[in-house]
């Protein structure tokens, strides 16, 4: 299911079965679905009963006739074969999760004890269930970790072999069931029945099955709808213009004009550009949990990226180390490091390479030092060691003034000094001087981190979130697009503003809560804009719930996949910029063939209408500008290029209309261009190029 | 072609741009409420008007609400109009002393001027006494023209409010175009009509005797009036038979100056309106410039058509353009540009015989009207015809933008596009349909002057402009039978109505949206690549279905007259 797996547009193993999938959507209940291609159905049965009478009462010009008739069963196939083939690439990708649902033996626990369970087929579960996974183990059902830590591979959904950790509490507490347990074990309580799991939705998604037309979608069937009876009606009213003129015309040429004025290229291909719009997410590794949400991608104004993660790198680094007056960088090296050599969080990690690559000191043993590490608590928020009864500490600014403080307390009545006496290096001056490094720093949208040693001020860490480069172009681009960036972090006002500069997002809401960030989508969407966001915690989901668009990270909580309406399996957040790209592409391609298929038209009267009339109204060959054989060859043509563009189209209609992140106008005069004066053109060309062919074979 | 053609053509493009804004920025006012330079005299009778209706200006209605207040108005001036028809004989203001008229006449002419049209099967001066005149029918060219107006201000206030439930008051519209729109300026038109040699008297007809001794009764009455309005409120009624080719209808090339800026002036103005009450004139200018190239391509190939002259003519050895059916007082330009002006918008007004037109500049009359006189068009019947294509030009190609359709800030979804659908649908309906059907009835086809392709354009002219609340008339048709009475009445009906109802129906459902605010990624809707657009949509949209029609009619024709051949 990764990028690269893709199927490419015209394999084999899709196209084939597709064929076969053309002639089963005859069925006059699918073909009900799609007003222009049922009508087409629908004249073309009629002239099929009229040839078949006439064949019997033996009519003239049968060969025509037949030809024309077989042309116009082939647009309608030709529409169901597009559709065909756009579910044919989901239905491999169903096939493949199908497997990841193999029948599963569930550890169904009973009681309190956690040992005592009994096995029951994953099936047979219900919601509320708890059950015991161990290594080895397909966890049977959706669930939440209520109990445990441990490591799941979860290639059967998202296609990447690396494992990820579950575990209860926090936003990684969430299991989707088919996925393995690959070590330790986890007690899970089930929250959703058989057939409603994500892989079952999954499942239904990609194959299409439960695919509701979207609002644009509906919009657009009316226009065409619409536009299908409007020529019903210059179709309809011709018999009766040539029997004025004493003339007559056959009911097959009719339909013949009819079936290739009406819109039947956007018509046929409309199902399909829905299918596949979703289908370039499901490439792309996001699950749209309605066509809706797509198109709602494609319309966002607003997008609201968190932070870490999306706009800098998760983790900060050490950059610089900025001692108080009196004390050297190194000074203040060597005790960052030796406080740092145990901290395993990437910040402390970072302060080691630091200290290694700018000030030579190498990493030291702690054994050997004998040294005893003191870990972070959200209490003291500082860590550090002891070694030899000197102490270190790293930590926020405020936490070690505090602690500094107390020591040098603890420390002044042994040196007999006073007890308003601030401790040997933590003069007022010192103080001043390290706040105001501190701030400097904040300021700069770095986080401050001070150091100390014995109650003697060092100096500040500098770790500064990293922003991610290319970032600042890709908001660039989002803002000619007339997307507007808000970051959205935890952060104080001034460390925020500072990130929002170098990232160049055009606003920020620093330390975001839940409910701040809810009343930011409010406010915007009461402007009439539409919000998208992803997120992941369960303090996200009513955040996710009541934005347009809603992306929920795969290793977030059930709570948060709920409220979102699509899943990003690779839980990368960056990817909102992509998914408004595909739902506007999906939106464009809609359009681009709607103005080919309608300006298509003026080339088709051209064609046909003085080959219709010709009969009494010879003058009207100077309409035949196309200098087309004969009548019969004229309306041969028209309709065999109205069946074929559809052929053509159907890898356009699949890739989508490529998008370029450009402003509206330019976009507009690009697009009107290619398919709107193309669609004038085009088929002028391939008429005449068709009427080549067909007489010269004999065909007419 | 000549360069006085062109200049007479220039000047009166210029006349109008130059008023677009002035008289937009008026009617602007007038429609908020704000104060005008009437207001002290006009003010107390609108309240007064009001205070007898039972409403006030602040008064708001639901779209429902609007739409039943207009149908009814329109219903209750439609009874009017019949019942003093069909009792006009023993009415007084009868000089003349006309007979009651034809009960499928009256129904016809009651339709007719209800809905803007004013077709014509009666002959003015020879049926309708001055009351049916002055009370019935000049009070409907006020009313029916303030109905278009009102119903144009609805849609545009759909468009300019955001999240709102009313489209305004419909007795507040009606009442301010009529009071501060229509009436102001055709009493000065009045005054000058007068000046300029057009009879305004309740006296009887003049009788005069003629060089043979023959006694010839010369029709006079209260013209110079009706003329006013039948401009001003595009209905194109004449007071005589002849309409504004009749030397007191239309005495000089001044007057028919005078009369062909009436006709588009309210209507080119209410683009501005539009402009100035979405918050950005540019909106209104993008409007107006589609609707002045539809113009000046009818203008070019109509003039050019004319100018060129007959074929056969000239095989006799008479150079020149085609004069025939035209006034010599008004030329082969003058008679050219008024047709399309009166065509475009939906006036009706002629001051040439336009069947007597070469066959592919008489096709643009036809075109004007069968795109639904979006170019300028009736007064506000104009306006809210061209928004129904903006609604699908921004549906089909907006989407190419990728976002989902958008104009002015306000979403285009399904309910717009079904309405814009509908109304678009109903005038090939009425057009081609009532053709269709008369094309191959022998009572009807016994009406056409012509034989072969002329006599079905007749049959097309007729249905076309009845549809499209034109009025005009290509002649040659005999229109005063029962079938063309009825058929045309019901072609007017529905193409007045099944239009103004979804136009209706989509302000309603567009001031219920918020307005999204303009961006870099919204569709922008008044540059040259819109206008460009908006043409084509409705060029393919709105013309293409007529093609077969139009093939069979004017352009086999035109071919024919190339080829020697006549019908």
């Amino acid at each position: 299911m990764s990028q690269s797996k893709s199927a490419s547009l015209m394999d084999s193993s899709i196209l084939l079965p597709a064929i076969g999938g053309a002639f089963k959507k005859l069925n006059p209940r699918s073909l009900i679905r799609n007003p222009v291609m049922f009508v087409v159905a629908v004249v073309s049965a009629l002239t099929t009963v009229l040839f078949l009478k006439e064949v019997a009462t033996g009519g003239q010009s049968l060969g025509f006739s037949f030809q024309i008739i077989l042309w116009l069963w082939f647009t309608v196939l030709f529409a169901n074969f597009a559709e065909a083939v756009a579910e044919g690439r989901g239905k491999a990708q169903a096939d493949s999760l199908r497997k990841a649902r193999t029948e599963t033996q569930a550890k169904l626990l009973s009681g309190d004890d956690a040992a005592k369970f009994k096995l029951v087929p994953g099936t047979s579960l219900k919601v509320g269930d708890v059950v015991l996974v161990e290594a080895g183990d397909i966890i049977p059902s959706d669930g939440e970790v209520i109990e445990g830590v441990a490591s799941v591979n979860e290639s059967a959904i998202t296609g990447e072999s690396a494992p990820v950790i579950r575990e209860s509490g926090g936003d990684r507490s969430a299991v989707t069931g088919g996925t393995q347990v690959l070590s330790d074990w986890l007690r899970v309580r089930i929250t959703a029945a058989a057939g409603s799991t994500f892989i079952d939705r999954m499942i239904a998604l990609v194959e299409g099955a439960q695919r509701q037309k979207t609002p644009n979608e509906i919009a657009l069937n009316i226009l065409l709808a619409g536009m299908t009876l409007i020529f019903v009606l210059a179709t309809a009213t011709i018999p009766s213009f040539a029997s004025y003129a004493g003339g007559a015309i056959p009911v097959v040429v009719l339909v013949a004009l009819f079936v290739t004025l009406i819109p039947t290229t956007i018509g046929a291909l409309l199902s399909a550009i829905g299918i596949a719009g979703m289908d370039r997410l499901i490439q792309f590794n996001v699950l749209a949990m309605s066509g809706r949400a797509v198109e709602a991608a494609g319309d966002v104004d607003t997008l609201l990226l968190d932070k870490t993660g999306t706009i800098t790198f998760g983790n900060r680094q050490a950059t610089e180390l900025l001692p108080v007056q009196g004390v050297t960088e190194e000074e203040l090296a060597d005790a960052a490091q030796l406080a740092s050599l145990a901290d395993e969080t990437p910040e402390g990690r970072s302060i080691v390479v630091l200290a290694k690559e700018k000030y030579g000191i190498r990493a030291r043993d702690m054994q050997t030092l004998h040294a005893h590490f003191v870990p972070f608590t959200a209490q003291s928020r500082m860590s550090g060691v002891d070694i030899d009864g000197s102490s270190i500490r790293k930590g926020a600014v405020d936490a070690v003034l505090a602690y500094a403080d107390q020591t040098a307390m603890a420390a002044a009545p042994a040196a007999g000094g006073t007890v308003a006496t601030i401790g040997r290096g933590a003069s007022a001056g010192t103080v001043r001087d390290l706040q105001a490094i501190a701030d400097e720093i904040a300021k700069a949208g770095g986080t401050p981190l001070a150091v100390v040693r014995d109650g003697r001020l060092l100096g500040v860490v500098y770790l500064k979130d990293i922003v991610k480069g290319g970032i600042r172009e890709r908001f660039a681009e989002l803002r000619r697009m007339g997307i507007r960036t808000v970051m959205i972090t935890g952060d104080n006002p001034l460390t925020a503003a500072a990130i929002a500069a170098e990232a160049g997002v055009d606003d920020f809401l620093a330390q975001a809560t839940p409910e701040n960030k809810l009343s930011l989508i409010r406010d915007e969407q009461s402007k009439g804009k539409l919000v998208a966001m992803c997120g992941d915690g369960t303090n996200d989901a009513p955040a996710l719930a009541q934005a347009d668009v809603g992306v929920a990270m795969n290793t977030g909580t059930v709570a948060a996949r709920e409220a979102g309406n699509m899943v990003d399996l690779d839980s990368d957040p960056t990817k909102l910029i992509e998914i408004v790209g595909i739902g506007k592409q999906l939106l464009m391609t809609r359009g681009a063939l709607t103005t080919f298929s309608i300006a298509n038209d003026i080339a088709k009267y051209f064609a046909i209408i003085p080959a219709m009339f010709l009969a009494f109204y010879p003058q009207l060959d100077a309409l035949n500008i196309m200098g087309l054989q004969t009548p019969q060859s004229a309306i041969l043509s028209a309709i065999i290029f109205n069946a074929l563009i559809i052929v053509a189209l159907i890898p356009l209609s699949l890739k989508g209309v490529k998008y370029r992140p450009v402003g509206a106008g330019s976009l507009l005069g690009r697009n009107l261009l290619i398919y709107g004066l193309g669609g004038v053109i085009v088929p002028f060309i391939g008429i005449k190029a068709i009427d080549v062919v067909i007489t010269s074979l004999g065909l007419a | 072609m000549t360069l006085n053609g062109w200049l007479q053509i220039l000047v009166f493009c210029g006349i109008i741009i130059l008023l677009v804004k002035p008289l937009g920025g008026y009617m602007t006012r007038v429609f908020n409420g704000d104060r005008t330079f009437l207001s002290p005299i006009l003010v107390p009778v609108e309240r007064g008007l009001y205070r007898l209706a039972g409403t006030s200006e602040r008064e708001e209605q639901h779209w429902t609400i609007y739409t039943a207040a207009l149908l009814f108005f329109s219903l209750a001036g439609f009874i009017v109009l019949y019942f003093l028809q069909r009792f006009q004989g023993d009415l007084p203001l009868n000089p003349a002393g006309m007979g009651a008229t034809e009960p499928n006449l009256a129904f016809n002419t009651a339709i007719s001027f209800v809905t803007n049209t004013n077709w014509q099967n009666y002959g003015g001066e020879s049926t309708m006494s001055y009351l049916v005149q002055m009370a019935g029918l000049t009070v409907q060219n006020f009313v029916s023209a303030a109905t278009g107006i009102a119903i144009a201000i609805a849609l545009i206030r759909g468009f300019a409010r955001a999240s709102g439930k009313s489209i305004g008051n419909f007795w507040v519209d009606l009442t301010r175009s009529t009071l501060y729109i229509l009436l102001p300026i055709c009493v000065v038109l009045t005054l000058v009509y007068v000046y300029l040699g057009v009879p305004q008297t309740l006296g009887t007809y003049a009788v005069a005797t003629t060089l043979e001794r023959a006694k010839q009764t010369i029709a006079v009455g209260p013209v110079a009036s009706q003329l006013a309005i039948k401009m001003l409120g595009t209905n194109g009624g004449g007071f005589f038979n002849v309409n504004s080719a009749h030397p007191f209808e239309n005495p000089d090339a001044i007057s028919n100056l005078i009369q062909m800026v009436s006709i588009f002036v309210i209507g080119a103005a209410l683009t501005n309106v539009f402009g100035r009450m979405v918050g950005s004139q540019r909106q209104g200018w993008a409007i107006f410039a589609a609707m002045g190239l539809l113009f000046l391509g009818g203008v070019i190939v109509c003039y050019w058509g004319e100018a060129a002259g007959n074929p056969l003519i000239h095989a006799l050895g008479i150079d020149g353009g085609n004069m025939e059916g035209k006034e010599t007082r008004f030329g082969i330009a003058l008679s050219a540009l008024f047709a399309v002006i009166t065509t475009a918008a939906s006036c009706g007004a002629v001051n040439a015989m336009h069947d007597s037109f070469m066959a592919i500049s008489g096709m643009i009359p036809l075109i004007n009207m069968m795109l639904g006189e979006v170019v300028i068009g009736g007064v506000g019947a104009g306006l809210y015809g061209i928004l129904l294509y903006v609604i699908i030009a921004v549906f089909v190609a907006g989407l190419m933008v990728g976002r989902t359709p958008e104009y002015l800030g306000k979403k285009i979804e399904a309910k717009e596009v079904k309405m814009a659908m509908l109304a678009v649908l109903c005038l090939p309906l009425a057009m081609l349909g009532f053709t269709a059907v008369a094309a191959v009835l022998p009572s009807a086809v016994a009406s056409i002057a012509n034989a072969g392709p002329h006599g079905f354009s007749e049959i097309l002219y007729a249905y076309t402009s009845a549809a499209a609340n034109n009025g005009s008339a290509f002649g040659g048709l005999t229109g005063n039978t029962p079938w063309y009475n009825i058929t045309l009445g019901a072609g007017m009906w529905m193409g007045r109505f099944f239009v103004i109802i979804p136009a209706l129906a989509i302000a309603g459902s567009l001031v219920t949206k918020k307005t999204v605010p303009e961006s870099a990624g919204t569709f922008p809707t008044h540059g040259p690549l819109f206008v460009g657009l908006l043409v084509g949509v409705i060029l393919i949209v709105g013309g293409l279905t007529f093609f077969p029609a139009l093939a069979v009619g004017p352009i086999v024709e035109h071919l024919a007259t190339g080829l020697g051949q006549t019908f």
